[in-house]
């Protein structure tokens, strides 16, 4: 990982530590998933699976957010900052 | 009759405590067992709990489907939601529930369950409240049955200076739903009171101790005062939280005799557990009344009496033919053995709160 | 390019605990309160502003009268005194006056209150352990009924009546063990210890104080019937005694308040309809003991006593709620959703014992989440609920906190934030204000700055 400057966006370091830990998740479109590392099952809202599977296929964040956007309606600003509170939640979960 | 007693044997039959903690099983998986251990029962068996890890809901040898109810404390009308929910995939034509804490939301949704076309042998309000911890011992004594000398109290000086009113130690702490401690000093019985009364409230029983043989009775009341099908059990070794872990069936005619008086007494219907204590005198002292089978309830039907069985067979007024005086002697030894969940029906049950018929 | 975009919510997972708490009963975001009384919540919010406060004169007046039916089915006379301190302002004490009810009243201040709004003094029972001289002269005067607590007010009461040489008909206040209540020890007389009866033999020794009225209140919230049975009881065996030997003659029992309301106390395991007796359970306990009490002394010929009640939690909590608006979001560490509100305990007092219900105000989509909701204050014990069950919320989306209408209105604070409008939703749907909110000059008001502090203020650059 490059450490010599500030990421572009504050969870392009999330995806650089979690992308492999997120590739091992098997989702469920009911909305369980469940990490066969760990154990450890769970409950993700819909929006949450979406952004799972986005970031399952790929660790470009400002793609992701240009994925959702073109999908969903919710604005740019909404969108970083609940997907900030996300990785939050995945951080703690995903150890 | 026999197409009658084949229609009972078609039904689908929900049964709720299907929890089984390894040294604390709910009746429900037992319950389940004597059902479907029945010669020629072809009916549904529907699992109903409160928590994922309750095994019977996954043990396809014991239940065809199992559900989640929502927690007493939420309330009736979300108990009858959810019933309403299941009632529309599985059909229920009987409900047996297993555990304390549900019978009263129960008897106050009864019109409205039996609406869905679910029945149920249930106690009605007034005989259930007289056995509650804090009423069991007024309505015991004036029928002439023992009980221990209890008194309600809502400080705990009480301990200081209970002695001078008779009260000396070792005396039972309890609480008025559930929970209780044998203090051996005052500190015991403060640190007692407290710990109770945080999570139970006001008043704390105070209980005298009776040392001796706990021995216990389950059956059914026919709700005009009779005693049907009942067996006797005395626990031969516990576990170290005071749980059964072997006991055998014994013939014990002062209970049975304390028994037929409170179920007369009562007008009981419904399944019922007696709990007594005989002490060294020979004295019976009357503990606890549940409303409900016991978790030994499968030694009912292996010595002769298959209770839920009479259960729906009273429901549905056929002749009782599972009920045969029981044998003396018949022993049972409690074991714990690992239920095998797949990862589908663990993602069903925590998702969806259910898992359906298999087809 | 138009296609229609899906809707977005908080993205959001929730780690699955077994042996904990599951969420299978209604389906999720099916249950919300869109009116009150008819009227909209969004219009009420626009009109008014958030928090607010939005009392039912529909619901309090059927509460009333169904207390007072329950009870004069089986009993008459009966009065309904209504305690003012569970919700004293106007337009709730105003309600219920015209519906018969009298005033019960524990302070100087609670006795101007009525006064003012113009409940006549006979009209009035004034209890509570702080009465001075001034305003027991006045009650005196005006012939409000006094509720005795202490030997020094007794003495001093005495004293009044003997100046102004007015005939004055008093209640005393007794407390005693019930076996199903703590002893509220502290209000009144000892009956065990004998210091009631010692009260009762020096009024009635009292050339001015004739000894009326026995008054005692076990209570508040209380679950079990049988306490009232034995509070009746004690009642009215102490009346036998003292008419013997104090030369009393009792005109009234008061019994004081306490029945619950629908309200989730903390640590309560049952369901509230399941602990919480209805108003003919009560009635039924508490009328059934006094006939049968005092059978023989009516027997006798003496005058039927009037039956004295001070409900005050049961007859107004669920008839007011309190609409609360999200202002913040925050994923707690140990990964629980929490929302900071724009009420707190500031004016839900409440919210330290009881768990209230609280219901969003539209059908929220997403999966429940253990939440927790905090109030607006810079304190750590500013919670309004520690632990329930909601869908994803979004700031601006308003909540609907109930039943708030009991000790919440008189025991609020003014602290860091001004107190928001209370309104009442009338009969025929339509909204007064109450109690309009406060402002900066309110609060001011009460201030003076001295001269030498005003201005010349000394910052640094
Ligand atoms: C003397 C007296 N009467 C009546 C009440 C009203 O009680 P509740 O709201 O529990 O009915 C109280 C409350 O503390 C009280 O102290």
């Amino acid at each position: 990982m490059n450490t010599q400057h500030h990421p572009e966006h504050p969870l392009d370091s999330f995806l650089a530590v979690y992308s492999d830990s997120l590739k091992r998740l098997a989702l469920n479109d009911s909305g369980f998933v469940f990490d066969p590392m760990s154990g450890q099952s769970f409950t993700v809202n819909p929006c949450g699976l979406e952004l799972l599977k986005l970031m399952q296929k790929q660790a470009d964040v400002t793609l992701i957010e240009q994925q959702i956007l073109q999908e969903f309606a919710v604005s740019a600003d909404v969108l970083e900052r609940n997907f900030l509170e996300f990785s939050e939640q995945l951080r703690r979960y995903l150890k | 009759m026999k197409t009658n007693t084949k229609k009972i044997k078609q039904l689908t039959i929900a049964v709720t405590g299907m929890n089984a903690r390894a040294d604390n099983p709910g009746p429900g998986v037992a319950v389940a067992r004597c059902l479907r251990e029945v010669i020629g029962f072809t009916g549904k068996i529907i699992g109903l709990g409160y928590d994922v890890l309750d095994p019977g809901l996954f043990q396809t040898e014991l239940t065809d489907a199992g559900y989640l109810l929502p927690y007493p404390s939420a309330g009736e009308d979300e108990l009858l939601s959810r019933l309403d929910y299941i009632q529309q995939r599985e059909k229920i034509d009987v409900l047996i529930p297993c555990l304390d804490a549900e019978i009263l939301s129960l008897i106050h949704l009864q019109e409205q369950i039996a609406a869905l076309g679910i029945k149920m042998l249930l106690p009605t309000e007034t005989q259930l409240q007289c056995r509650n911890k804090d009423r069991l011992h007024q309505f015991a004594n004036q029928i002439g049955i023992k009980t221990p000398e209890q008194t309600p109290i809502t400080s705990s000086s009480f301990f200081y200076d209970c002695a001078k009113k008779g009260w000396t130690y070792p005396l039972v702490v309890k609480g008025q739903f559930y929970d209780a401690g044998i203090a051996h000093n005052p500190e015991q019985a403060v640190g007692l009171f407290h710990r109770i009364a945080a999570v139970w409230g006001m008043p704390i029983l105070v209980q005298k101790l009776i040392e001796g043989d706990e021995v216990n009775l389950t059956g059914l009341g026919d709700g005009n005062g009779k005693l049907l099908g009942a067996v006797m059990m005395r626990k031969r070794a516990v576990t170290d939280k005071g749980k059964a872990w072997a006991g055998m069936t014994v013939h014990d005619a002062g209970l049975l005799n304390a028994a037929e008086k409170l179920v007369a007494g009562l007008t009981w219907s419904g399944p019922l557990e007696v709990e007594m204590m005989r002490d060294k005198h020979g004295d019976y002292y009357l503990i606890e009344i549940n409303p409900r089978f016991p978790a030994w309830i499968y030694l009912a039907k292996a010595s002769g009496n298959n209770l839920p069985w009479a259960l729906l067979e009273i429901l549905h007024q056929q002749p009782l033919s599972e009920l045969t005086p029981p044998i003396a002697g018949t022993l049972f030894i409690r074991y714990a053995q690992e239920t095998i969940v797949s990862l589908a029906d663990f993602e069903a049950m925590m998702m969806n709160g259910e898992r359906a018929v298999a087809v | 390019m138009t296609h229609t975009l899906k809707t977005w919510q908080k993205p959001s997972i929730t780690p699955h605990q077994l042996g904990t708490l599951n969420k299978f009963g209604r389906p999720v975001g099916g249950d919300y309160v869109e009116k009150i009384d008819g009227v909209a919540v969004d219009d009420l919010l626009r009109d008014y502003g958030s928090p607010l406060f939005v009392l039912s004169e529909k619901r309090l007046r059927d509460n009333i009268r169904q207390l007072k039916r329950a009870f004069e089915s089986r009993y008459q006379p009966v009065i309904h005194a209504w305690s003012y301190k569970t919700n004293y302002l106007n337009a709730v004490c105003a309600t219920l006056h015209q519906e018969g009810s009298w005033a019960e009243v524990v302070s100087a201040f609670e006795y101007e209150k009525a006064r003012a709004l113009g409940v006549p003094a006979s009209r009035i029972l004034f209890n509570g352990p702080h009465k001075k001289r001034a305003i027991l002269e006045r009650c005196v005067k005006e012939g409000a009924r006094i509720h005795i607590d202490n030997l020094d007010e007794l003495y001093l009461l005495d004293a009044i009546a003997r100046e102004l040489d007015i005939f004055t008909s008093v209640t005393i206040r007794l407390n005693f063990e019930t076996g199903y209540t703590e002893a509220w020890s502290r209000f009144g007389f000892n009956l065990e210890s004998g210091a009631a009866f010692d009260a009762a033999i020096r009024i009635g020794n009292s050339s001015h104080l004739k000894l009326r009225g026995l008054h005692s209140h076990v209570g508040t919230f209380i679950l079990d019937t049988r306490a009232y049975q034995v509070e009746v009881e004690k009642l009215c065996d102490f009346m036998e005694l003292i008419e013997q030997q104090a030369h009393a003659l009792i005109d009234s029992l008061d019994i004081g308040g306490g029945f619950a309301s629908q309200n989730a106390v903390q640590g309560l395991y049952l369901p509230t309809e399941q602990v919480v007796p209805t108003m003919s359970q009560y009635a039924d306990a508490i009328c059934s003991t006094l006939i049968t009490k005092t059978a023989q002394r009516e027997a006798q010929g003496k005058p039927r006593l009037t039956l004295i009640l001070e409900s005050g939690r049961a007859v107004v909590d669920d008839a007011e709620v309190l609409i609360s608006s999200v202002v913040g979001s925050k994923r707690l560490p140990d990964g629980r959703a929490s929302y900071i509100m724009d009420a707190g305990v500031n004016l839900l007092f409440t919210a330290f014992w009881y768990n209230h219900k609280v219901k969003p105000t539209r059908s929220l989509q997403g999966i429940a989440e253990e939440t927790v909701l905090y109030g607006p204050l810079c304190m750590n014990i500013d919670i309004v609920r520690q632990s329930i069950s909601l869908p994803p919320l979004s700031v601006g989306d308003s909540l609907v906190i109930s039943p708030v209408g009991a000790y919440n209105n008189t025991q609020w604070l003014q602290f860091i934030e001004y107190r928001p409008a209370i309104v009442m939703v009338h009969e025929n749907g339509e909204v007064s204000v109450i109690r309009r909110a406060e402002n900066l000059a309110d609060i001011n008001s009460f201030e003076s700055l001295p001269d030498h502090l005003n201005g010349q203020f000394n910052f640094s650059e």
